[in-house]
């Protein structure tokens, strides 16, 4: 499933996690290695928001083990503060900050969390806004853009971080039809220049695209796991073929 | 509003007419009026430099009493239960007093009126505050505080940088309103003889014998205040608002 010779820069090794009497994850394993592009995808509430959650530290696993680039996430401060520094999180909801302009969206984490001087993060952020391609709206506030622009803008946030993995919490979701697309080139883009990401997605034009391996979930486990081009056509399970009967004929 | 205002000035100045009214104790074309009148206005200083001082100390020290209310150890929380209950239970007044005569006995500490009163009225607003400051925090979405996570801010910078600018726009008519509540609470402070508006009114009574006259301008003399504190903080509310086209 690797690509060839490369390490796993992520380890999922049995992890578990309930809410209450709901088990979200139920012994879940996944590797990914240095740059290589997963999509995870299944039905809602099957546990793949709770699983790149938990490879952030967002959500603590109850049992198993979860380790980013040979450093295990326990539940200690130390660990978590070491993680969270290589991994960015784009969300469903944006959630960018309604109260900073574009500009201090980007260059807060950089100048809090990296120590940067604030000209440094300033290039930084406006490097990235280039990269998105939305240059022209560093001054305004969130709630000026288009959730498109928006999305892009939170992706440029995580990419100040300068982050060794990306994960995408259904980036597309929430958009219009007409916005989803701006967000997945950026996406595309990102992928080509060789970072590591998760993406929790339907699109299924975009994982066919991009991704190196699909993920099925259902019910908290991973049912399946393949190519792209394998999943699509030739899925193994029925559980994965009535998955894609309802998300491909609209 | 306006049409109050008039009708209650004008029931004032026509009261003037009828034998009932002295108006000459606060005539300011009279030398004893306009020393009289002089007398009651310089009761504001203390009053507002009292509020100001008061509120100030009881935002922050909410603010602190409310943080460890929105933490998930049991034992934290019910610290800030315990203080909010305890100080929301004891009216002011009777604080007021223990605090100027019954502390110095306790502590062995003489306190000034001043700081007495500032004492009293920031420990009795600070739970009100106190629990202002935790609903606002919780009205912030918690995707902010996942947001804030993602890019690795510390608990601190999140709170000063994500959470409380969001939650203090929110609650800024909350905490108005506590300003104008201050501005009026400040008035027991004349009974420990604190020099303020109310105390300079018994003052003046008790050498002039015209109650009505005085407690009248003393009436006006807090409208004209709050009214122009309201004002203020509903301006200070939409330039805020203003920022955030949300």
């Amino acid at each position: 499933m690797q690509a060839s010779g490369t390490e796993p820069i992520i380890r999922v090794e049995g992890v578990s996690k309930s809410f209450g009497d709901f088990q979200a994850l139920k012994n879940v394993s996944l590797t990914v290695a240095l740059g290589e592009r997963v999509v995870i995808c299944g039905p809602s509430g099957s546990g793949k928001s709770t699983l790149i959650r938990c490879i952030n530290g967002l959500e603590q696993h109850q049992s198993g083990a979860i380790v980013v680039d040979n450093l295990e996430l326990d539940h200690s401060a130390q660990s978590l503060k070491s993680i969270k520094v290589k991994v960015g999180m784009v969300f469903q909801q944006f959630n960018l900050f309604p109260h900073l302009t574009v500009l201090e969206n980007l260059m807060l984490g950089p100048v809090r969390a990296r120590k940067l001087s604030k000209p440094k993060a300033r290039e930084l952020a406006e490097k990235y806004l280039e990269r998105v391609r939305i240059p022209e709206q560093a001054d305004k506030y969130p709630g000026q853009l288009s959730g498109g622009q928006q999305q892009r803008v939170a992706i440029a946030r995580s990419l100040c971080m300068e982050p060794s993995i990306m994960l995408f919490d259904e980036p597309t979701s929430a958009l219009d039809p007409e916005m989803i697309n701006e967000v997945l080139d950026v996406m595309a883009e990102l992928a080509t220049s060789g970072m590591t990401m998760i993406c929790v997605t339907h699109e299924t034009g975009f994982a066919r695209r991009v991704a190196d391996k699909v993920v099925f979930m259902d019910e908290g486990e991973i049912v399946e796991m393949s190519e792209p081009e394998k999943f699509f056509t030739a899925p193994e399970t029925q559980r994965c073929r009535d998955f894609l009967g309802k998300i491909l004929h609209h | 509003m306006k049409i109050l205002l008039i009708g209650f000035s004008l029931i004032v100045l026509l009261g003037g007419c009828s034998g009932n009214w002295g108006w000459y104790v606060v005539n300011p074309m009279t030398e004893s009026g306009s020393i009289n009148l002089k007398f009651l206005i310089s009761g504001l200083y203390y009053t507002i430099l009292l509020s100001v001082t008061a509120i100030s100390i009881s935002v922050v020290v909410g603010l602190v009493v409310a943080l460890p209310g929105l933490s998930r150890n049991r034992y934290l929380k019910a610290s800030n239960r315990v203080y909010v209950e305890i100080v929301r239970a004891v009216p002011i007044l009777v604080l007021l007093l223990w605090v100027y005569y019954g502390m110095p006995q306790l502590a062995g500490i003489a306190i000034g009126v001043f700081w007495a009163g500032v004492l009293a009225l920031a420990l009795s607003d600070s739970a009100f505050e106190a629990e202002i400051f935790r609903a606002g925090i919780q009205s912030v979405d918690k995707g902010q505080y996942e947001a804030a996570h993602s890019i690795s801010l510390s608990y601190a910078d999140t709170m000063r940088f994500v959470i409380l600018p969001q939650a203090i726009r929110r609650v800024l008519p909350a905490l108005g309103n506590q300003l104008v509540y201050m501005l009026k609470m400040s008035s027991l402070v004349s009974v420990i003889g604190m020099q303020e508006l109310t105390r300079k009114a018994n003052e003046l009574v008790v050498t002039e014998y015209r109650p009505l006259e005085v407690y009248t301008i003393l009436v006006l003399e807090y409208l004209v205040l709050i009214l122009i504190v309201s004002a203020g903080v509903r301006w200070l509310e939409r330039r805020m608002q203003s920022d955030v086209s949300r």
